[in-house]
């Protein structure tokens, strides 16, 4: 008998992958492997969920992570209900804990929440006693998009130990970057980060990445080029050259993309910028894995939600 | 009460079940042999070998994971690893015999059933174990039983280990931890 056969989850909620030693990242992920095949049944559906309820709330805009978790709950036979800041007491000014107790009053399991503020996960992780999962904090962390790409990668290379792994683009602003770095370095892969100074302070050597400002000096020894979304939202114009510089000095552009290893495989977490971080073709083509991510990400959602709900 | 039976012991007993299941199905059939995991799908592998070496020429296999469909999940305790379910061949309209190692309050069995149902409709399903030790809280009974195990109490737990999986072969009843 394997010692992961019988392993105890004891979890009760998911907040970020800083927290998590590599054995537990290891564990969803093997999790998430069982709960793979359901999709590919006939009938896509298991009762391990039946009978509890699954609140989505998001005070932010999402279409993967918002759908996926979603359909992931369905899937485990959940209830869901979907929760928006837009059109709810929010705008009357009821604070987040507020609005967070009311929903748990009508006797929720799991609150998955999305929120502009780093740390809100954790907060309302303290106020309550259901299951607290963040689907994205601010620039902290989005842990299930973190474990997705793990998983990912594992499903591509076999394993994540010894791989190098270049983060490119909007590092500082990116939640992505962060839940990557945790989950990739923690299971043993080299960490590069590739941007502009503004956009990559050095700051990020202290959590073991190295930070590097030239792309093209790093481009021919990754074997994952993982580009973020230069996210407008969230950039202030002081860190941010123009538009056509940084598709110059960090795109992934077809030239750049020749210089690669030639079974380099290509991720982004969505939604992309087409002809900005990333070239169209290279996005859509055989070396790219954006699908893949997508579709990994139903399965390791509904293994997160059942492990947070088993907790023990 | 014997409490613990060898790799001799074992052989035989799973020769006698697999005897069993020959005599009650067409070697000329269709059948489905679905394993319960662990060693319930070490045993359909088996078992199959043993009824090939019968002639029966159409088996198909595959392997369950009931953990989703447990009703203990609320319980507290470690939970087994999720595992994926794999049953290549299609289910309708042919028998299939559910293969796992010990049946106790048959809950097991009853997950089983769930999870076949997702599945498809054989046209009958039955169960055989290698150890019955009594003490069911469902009303599930087996078609085929390897051994029988009377008065073993409840506190007992009866282990079937396999060479596979557990580096030899044989049948214990010794007190739960």
């Amino acid at each position: 008998m394997t010692t992961t056969e019988t392993q105890r989850w004891t979890r009760k909620h998911l907040l970020g992958l800083e927290e998590l030693s590599a054995d537990e990242i290891v564990f969803i992920l093997d999790t998430a492997k069982g709960f793979a095949e359901v999709s590919t049944r006939s009938i896509k559906k298991v009762p391990a969920l039946r009978g509890r309820v699954v609140v989505n709330a998001f005070w932010e805009d999402s279409t993967r992570t918002r759908t996926s978790f979603e359909l992931a709950a369905q899937r485990l036979s959940a209830d869901v209900i979907d929760f928006s800041e837009k059109g709810s007491s929010v705008s009357k000014g009821e604070t987040l804990i507020d609005t967070a107790r009311n929903i748990e009053a009508m006797g929720v399991d799991v609150i998955v929440i999305r929120h502009p503020a780093s740390g809100a996960a954790h907060l309302l992780s303290r106020a309550l006693r259901c299951s607290v999962v963040n689907a994205g904090d601010g620039a902290h962390e989005h842990p299930t998009q973190g474990l997705l790409d793990v998983y990912t990668i594992r499903e591509r290379f076999g394993s994540v130990e010894g791989l190098t792994v270049a983060i490119v683009g909007d590092v500082a602003n990116s939640r992505v970057a962060r839940s990557n770095l945790w989950a990739l370095t923690k299971l043993g892969a080299k960490v590069i980060l590739v941007g502009p100074p503004t956009l990559v302070p050095r700051a990020f050597e202290q959590l073991g990445a190295t930070v590097v400002h030239d792309f093209d000096s790093v481009i021919g020894q990754v074997d994952v080029i993982y580009m973020l979304r230069v996210q407008f939202e969230r950039i202030k114009s002081s860190q941010f050259p123009s538009v056509r510089e940084f598709t110059r000095f960090f795109g992934l552009t077809w030239d750049r993309f020749q210089r690669c290893k030639k079974d380099a495989f290509v991720m982004h977490p969505g939604p992309m910028n087409r002809g900005l971080e990333i070239q169209s073709d290279i996005a859509d083509g055989p070396q790219s894995g954006i699908l893949t991510q997508v579709a990994n990400g139903l399965a390791v959602r509904m293994a997160v939600l059942y492990l947070v709900t088993q907790a023990s | 009460m014997r409490t613990h039976y060898g790799d001799a012991d074992v052989t035989r007993v799973i020769e006698e079940l697999t005897s069993r299941i020959a005599s009650a199905f067409d070697p000329s059939g269709d059948l489905t042999l679905v394993g319960i995991r662990t060693r319930g799908e070490i045993l359909a592998q088996r078992i199959t070998r043993a009824l090939q070496a019968r002639n029966f020429t159409r088996i198909a296999r595959g392997v369950l994971d009931i953990t989703l469909y447990r009703d203990d999940l609320s319980e507290i305790g470690p939970k087994p690893m999720v595992r994926p379910t794999r049953i290549d061949a299609d289910i309708d309209g042919k028998p299939l015999l559910l293969v796992d190692d010990v049946l106790f309050t048959g809950r097991s069995v009853r997950a089983g059933l769930d999870a076949l149902s997702d599945f498809g409709r054989p046209s009958a399903i039955r169960l055989a174990v290698l150890v019955d030790r009594g003490g069911r809280e469902l009303p599930v009974q087996a078609d085929f039983v390897g051994l029988t195990l009377k008065d073993v109490p409840r506190d007992h737990r009866v282990n079937v280990r396999l060479g596979e999986v557990d580096g030899r072969d044989e049948i214990v009843v010794e007190p739960s931890k």
